[in-house]
């Protein structure tokens, strides 16, 4: 590892320290670990109904379209609209935290501490 | 004016014109984060674009279409696992990598653990996965330029890969990172509206009724509604249920993991512009799948696949430039030959902004984590940096000509299922450990990148992928104990376990207290890389 700054540490540690921060990791996890179960969960689903649910995935929906084809194409509405919610709580519930922290840190650096902007040279 | 003369001259424009950019970004590169990076300019839509190019090869437009034209539905999976798999990248890598890391993968976990072990094995993983995905994809295009000049001549393919590999040292050695990104760029609109273009054709064609165009196809086939079921290419046996299962594992975790994707996310100013790059990645690429798919069931209702055809010969890979000349007026049209020859070029494109993507992250690999703190440990300039990872490039382009073209009488179409699996089974589970669990150190973290890779590559080996059956690598020998094509189902669990006992076995060595800086830099941006200003 990079031999760490002494002073430059402490400055991570006192953002790990806040609650603000506490609030970031939280809100974060909070969002991305049941959204990864679901997405998946719902992928593994629909690739184990192809070898072991054929009778249900060889319905006819609508026409020639099965259920089958229609799951396939669940998969891309859910990726989208996995993307699009992620988003929008990102914007809406993190960014606003994470860019305070980060202000916080770097007018650190505006007081003079060294080495504050590119660590691990 | 014959399509082969449309054809040359379209391959010649799209030379020319990546030529073009790469003079032009050479004059950029000034310092390392300019080479290896971009200079981190590149806004969200500039870097999504670059993301689809990088990622959308031969393979996926040639190769997904073709197999929808040959089997129907089955064709259809591998673009699901390959668009799924982009939410792990936003979710878990992404944003958090493009706030830890500088240039390559091994610089986030180099942040908290010891760097000359760490680094070696990130670049062995890195040079492994890019090398065989970049094998795979010069010798498809030697034959698919071949195929699609219509000449089927030996001294055309070494040709043909040789030039490709001169065009991708050229791309890599003067454009660095930001010429690399143009030609991706361009590379991902030319794909988009040739895809776009032949799609609306296709489409016209069954009144915009899909289903309609499925019972088109399904006719066609001559297998009825089965064409458009699961279980023609996938999934025999209890055997291939297994190896499908493990290959869809494989796809949607190797993403993540792909190095020449992951030094992608440093070419943004910010994470906020990672994240935007991940999304118009995600709209770009499924919507390129969801056009794959009217593609491929086009062609299997309007071109010829069965037995002894040229989609059927060439394993599907001609099924799009031949469905292009069929909806632009068929063979001896001139709308036929102009778009056979646009779809040809756009093809063409796709495997330079490929190739030259996996040689500059092997270049980049081997001169910031081999040379300049392996060798150097860490006294060495900018400059002499960059110089190593121009000659890298050169080196890699030679020994990649040098390995395409005897591979080319061989099976190797699973080197990239195969990449994917390293990918998922090395990279991953390290990356994950390293972003999420405190206690991970040096020891897991060496554990899980080799016990990955060695899993994966070592499960191949004895598996009907090289030997003990027909379309093995080695036909006539017989050691696959492994029942399996695909690794990943065992391998990448195996990833996990080894970095989980390998933590536990190695105690504590300092990598937990840089964890919190780890952590708060990687969340919030602090103290992150910034973009260089000229």
């Amino acid at each position: 590892m990079d031999t760490p700054h002494p002073q430059v540490h402490q400055r991570y540690e006192a953002v790990a320290a806040r609650p603000e921060f506490d609030e970031l990791r939280r809100r974060y996890l909070r969002f991305v670990v049941p959204a990864t179960i679901t997405f998946m969960a719902w992928y593994v689903v629909y690739v184990a109904c192809n070898n072991w649910a054929r009778g249900f995935m060889n319905q006819q929906v609508v026409g020639h379209v099965n259920v089958a084809v229609v799951f396939g194409l669940l998969q891309f509405v859910s990726t989208f609209a996995i993307a699009v919610l992620y988003a929008r709580y990102s914007i809406r519930r993190l960014d606003p935290l994470a860019d305070e922290l980060r202000e916080d840190f770097e007018s650190g650096s505006a007081r003079g501490v060294p080495g504050a902007e590119g660590r691990g040279r | 004016m014959s399509s082969q003369v449309l054809i040359i001259v379209l391959f010649s424009v799209v030379v020319a014109l990546t030529l073009g950019i790469t003079i032009w970004a050479s004059r950029q590169n000034r310092s390392a984060a300019d080479y290896y990076a971009g200079g981190r300019n590149f806004s969200g839509l500039q870097n999504g674009l670059a993301i689809g190019g990088d990622y959308m090869s031969a393979a996926s437009f040639l190769g997904i279409s073709g197999s929808i034209a040959l089997y129907g539905y089955d064709g259809f999976l591998y673009s699901i696992g390959f668009l799924v798999a982009w939410l792990v990248a936003l979710l878990l890598i992404a944003e958090l990598l493009r706030n830890s890391g500088r240039y390559t993968m091994a610089d986030q976990l180099a942040y908290r653990m010891r760097q000359v072990p760490v680094r070696s094995a990130a670049a062995l993983s890195t040079i492994v996965v890019s090398i065989f995905y970049l094998l795979a994809q010069m010798v498809g295009a030697g034959s698919l330029v071949a195929l699609l000049l219509g000449l089927d001549s030996p001294v055309l393919k070494n040709t043909v890969i040789v030039l490709v590999g001169a065009l991708m040292i050229i791309y890599v050695t003067f454009g660095g990172m930001k010429g690399t990104t143009w030609v991706q760029i361009v590379k991902a609109v030319l794909l988009m509206v040739g895809s776009l273009l032949i799609t609306v054709l296709v489409l016209a064609q069954f009144g915009f009724n899909l289903s309609e165009l499925l019972g088109a196809a399904a006719e066609a086939s001559g297998q009825g509604e089965a064409f458009l079921q699961p279980g023609q290419l996938y999934g025999k046996n209890l055997a291939g249920q297994f190896d499908f299962l493990s290959l869809g594992l494989a796809l949607v975790l190797g993403t993540a993991g792909l190095p020449h994707i992951l030094i992608r996310f440093y070419t943004t100013p910010t994470a906020q512009a990672a994240r935007k790059s991940v999304l118009w990645a995600i709209g770009l690429i499924g919507a390129f799948y969801l056009m794959t798919l009217v593609l491929g069931f086009g062609a299997a209702a309007l071109v010829p696949t069965g037995e002894g055809s040229a989609v059927r010969e060439s394993a599907g890979n001609v099924a799009s430039p031949l469905l292009a000349e069929a909806v632009g007026g068929g063979e001896g049209s001139i709308g036929g030959a102009v778009l056979l020859a646009l779809i040809s070029a756009v093809a063409f494109a796709t495997i330079l902004a490929v190739v030259a993507g996996l040689t500059l992250t092997s270049a980049t690999s081997v001169a910031h984590d081999l040379y300049a703190t392996v060798v150097k440990k860490g006294e060495v300039t900018e400059r002499q940096e960059v110089r190593v990872a121009r000659i890298a490039a050169f080196v890699i382009g030679a020994v990649a000509i040098a390995l395409a073209i005897p591979a080319q009488s061989l099976n190797i179409a699973f080197l990239v299922a195969l990449a994917f699996a390293v990918a998922a089974s090395a990279n991953l589970p390290t990356l994950i450990y390293n972003l999420f669990w405190r206690r991970f150190n040096t020891t897991g973290a060496l554990a899980s990148m080799y016990g990955g890779l060695v899993a994966a590559v070592g499960l191949v080996v004895f598996s009907p992928v090289v030997s003990g059956a027909p379309t093995s690598l080695l036909p006539t020998a017989d050691f696959a104990w492994f029942p399996l094509n695909n690794p990943g189902l065992v391998s990448i669990p195996f990833g996990f376990l080894c970095g989980f006992v390998g933590t536990l076995l190695g105690g504590r060595d300092g990598s937990g207290e840089r964890y919190t800086e780890l952590q708060v830099r990687s969340l919030t941006g602090a103290g992150a890389e910034k973009a260089t200003s000229h």
